[in-house]
């Protein structure tokens, strides 16, 4: 753990400048000198480039910030100037109820209003924000809340009985839960705090107090192959990257209608769902509903969205379901995608029907911003990611036995040249890198060798250097844009008394890339029934909420590592109908 | 294409629902309740149980019929009420 990264900017410090890093010519000083830095000096605050600044500008303060569609697809406007308001009196508020800088400020929402002006205001009052996805079962909220020490909550009464209410005792840093947009049938929960009547009472200005532009601002958690999920922390400065990549991977502008999909507990929601258009001085859209073609289609053409940034599995539901009534789309200007690889298929299918192809981006929870992409005005090169953006150096390194990049005893790596297969890896030191894993300072440090970040991910690059994802290094599933770490699941359905062991992988779906299939062994003399099945079932959603598996199978037995934990690339195998022996290697790597 | 009736039609879903997402929430779900909040499904979720519901009926469920299969009511009318 780095304590400094946690502590709240005290009287004594004082800011850095806003230019602190030298690297004079690149993309990043680019956008860096488009940035305001705080009034005075004071240095830089995410919240006030994202929403005071332009709120201070009276040409643009009365601009849309934010276009919010309602359940039932009723238009809601939220100025710059309005926005600067809430936020101000979410920011107000924190203090009221002596919440300091440097405390952990957590979202259990959908795509509501309430969840840009909670991040924004708490970034404000330099609170560190961690959104957490409002599908997650109260097992992995649990965790995740304990993991970042969460002071506050806020989130919505619906979720507060469902998700939080079975686990708040063993919560006890969790000091306010602030509820809001109440569902009619709520409120007055037992310790609880209404929000929107609470933001009422506060004044709406604001003054920011002095930020270092590495004080951290946003907590985002990210799955591994084992052990607990993993918090990347992110400090103010990663708004550079956010405003040079929301430039050079998505051609935003201030008059675009930029319209991201991604759920808000997702790295995405945050840094293109809030921060990069809001930086731009574009209009966002948030929508809180869910998936549905009609209705995106509708949105798009009536909306007349000019940017989309969106992920494949929804591009593969669309596909699904054809080409009838698909309309001209003439305002849109760019279709963007993230989560897992786009498959050639569904590149040249949106050229297709939609008029423009979409263009893959590629980047981690880690990375806090686009790395790598398929420029506008590029020629998409179907499967493929594109190249790193300006600013961004990315390479590949040979790989070792255990199949991740080998460093050599004195640390160092193997870079390959050319046309290359390995482990895809990014030059340290650009502004939005996670600056830790919270309280986990030895597995941040196993992410970096020889002044290079390692990705995990495999990935081929062909002679014009575009790159393509091949897989995962490890057993990180990813599906429907979700990475999933299987331990946590694995924990969850092993709770069961039913079952001994489980292995976790990942099986491939045409519409989610991989889907969450799970292998259980019982205890001695339990049957393998189908109500067993359901039960099973049924106790990992209640635990796990969406990242559930979606298909248990009962197993004799489990393959095991020479160490005695289950080989989950050997299930992988048999499922894929791969040959056992060519994981021999593998079987003796750890 | 056989006529479902009602009882039918909801024994269908109810069968398809249960094997995507078991549970107390299942069994004490009411005709209008929201299926993807009551139940959790998400999208990937909701694509299996039509799956299931097309086989077990014999019945292509059209992408744009999705809109109106919220809750087990919808269902039951889209099933029963051939269309």
């Amino acid at each position: 753990m780095q304590p400094d990264l946690l502590r709240g900017p005290g009287a004594a410090r004082r800011p850095a400048p806003l230019r602190g890093r030298a690297d004079p010519g690149s993309a990043w000083e680019a956008a860096r000198a488009d940035l305001d830095g705080l009034p005075g000096g004071a240095g830089l605050n995410i919240a006030h480039e994202a929403v005071d600044r332009h709120a201070a500008d009276p040409a643009r303060a009365g601009r849309v910030a934010v276009r919010w569609l309602d359940r039932s697809d009723t238009v809601h406007d939220l100025t710059y100037r309005d926005l600067a308001g809430r936020t101000a009196r979410f920011a107000h508020l924190l203090a009221r109820l002596g919440v300091g800088p440097g405390e952990r400020v957590f979202t259990l929402l959908g795509r509501v209003p309430a969840l840009h002006v909670t991040v924004l205001g708490a970034l404000k009052a330099r609170c560190v924000v961690s959104p957490l996805f409002s599908a997650f079962g109260p097992a992995p909220v649990r965790e995740r809340m304990r993991l970042g020490g969460a002071a506050v909550l806020v989130t919505t009464p619906q979720l507060y009985r469902r998700t939080i209410a079975p686990i708040r005792a063993g919560l006890p840093d969790l000091r306010h839960v602030l509820l809001t947009g109440g569902d009619g049938s709520g409120g007055g929960e037992p310790g609880t705090l209404d929000l929107d009547a609470l933001l009422d009472a506060e004044e709406p200005t604001f003054t920011i107090g002095p930020t270092d532009p590495q004080d951290p601002a946003l907590l985002h958690f990210t799955s591994g192959t084992t052990g607990t999920p993993k918090g990347a922390l992110h400090v103010h400065e990663a708004v550079v990257a956010h405003l040079a990549t929301a430039r050079a991977a998505l051609d935003l502008r201030p008059d675009d209608l930029f319209w991201c999909t991604a759920d808000p507990g997702w790295v995405t929601g945050t840094s293109y769902g809030i921060v990069a258009p809001l930086v731009v001085g574009a209009t966002l859209l948030s929508d809180q509903g869910e998936f549905d073609a009609l209705r995106w289609y509708r949105t798009l053409e009536r909306e007349g969205v000019t940017v989309w940034y969106t992920a494949p599995t929804a591009i593969r539901m669309l596909m699904r379901r054809g080409e009838d009534g698909v309309p001209a789309l003439p305002r849109l200007r760019l279709v963007a995608s993230v989560g897992e690889p786009l498959d050639p298929d569904a590149v040249r299918w949106t050229a297709r029907v939609l008029g423009r192809a979409a263009h893959d981006t590629w980047w981690q929870t880690e990375t806090g911003a686009i790395m790598i992409a398929h420029r506008p005005g590029d020629d998409v090169v179907p499967g493929s990611m594109g190249r790193p953006l300006p600013g961004v150096q990315a390479g590949l390194l040979a790989r070792g036995p255990d199949g991740r990049a080998a460093v050599g005893a004195h640390g160092g790596v193997h870079v390959l040249h050319g046309v290359a297969e390995g482990e895809l890896a990014l030059r340290t030191g650009w502004p939005s890198m996670f600056r830790a894993y919270l309280g986990a300072p030895e597995r941040y440090a196993a992410c970096f060798a020889d002044g290079w970040y390692l990705t995990g991910d495999i990935a081929r690059r062909d002679l014009q250097g575009h790159y393509r994802f091949v897989a995962r290094a490890d057993d990180v599933i990813k599906s429907a844009g979700h990475l999933i770490g299987p331990f946590e699941v694995e924990s969850v359905l092993t709770a069961h008394p039913a079952v001994v062991e489980a292995g976790v992988i990942g099986t491939p779906d045409p519409v989610a890339g991989e889907l969450v299939k799970a292998f259980v062994t019982l205890r001695a003399g339990t049957e393998p029934t189908e109500e067993l099945r359901a039960e099973l079932l049924a106790h990992a959603r209640r635990a796990l909420g969406v990242v559930a598996p979606k298909e248990i199978v009962f197993a004799d037995a489990l393959p095991h590592t020479r160490s005695g934990k289950v080989m989950r690339r050997l299930l992988r195998a048999r499922e894929l109908g791969l040959p056992d022996g060519d994981l021999s290697t593998l079987e003796t790597a750890r | 294409m056989t006529t479902l009736t009602d009882d039918d039609a909801r024994a269908i879903v109810l069968d398809a629902l249960r094997a995507v997402a078991p549970g107390p929430e299942l069994d004490a779900l009411g005709p209008h309740d929201d299926l993807r909040d009551t139940l959790g499904l998400d999208s990937l979720d909701f694509l299996a149980v039509v799956r299931r519901v097309s086989e077990r009926s014999g019945r292509r469920i059209e992408e744009d019929d999705y809109g109106r299969l919220g809750d087990l009511e919808g269902w039951v009318a889209l099933l029963a009420g051939g269309g």
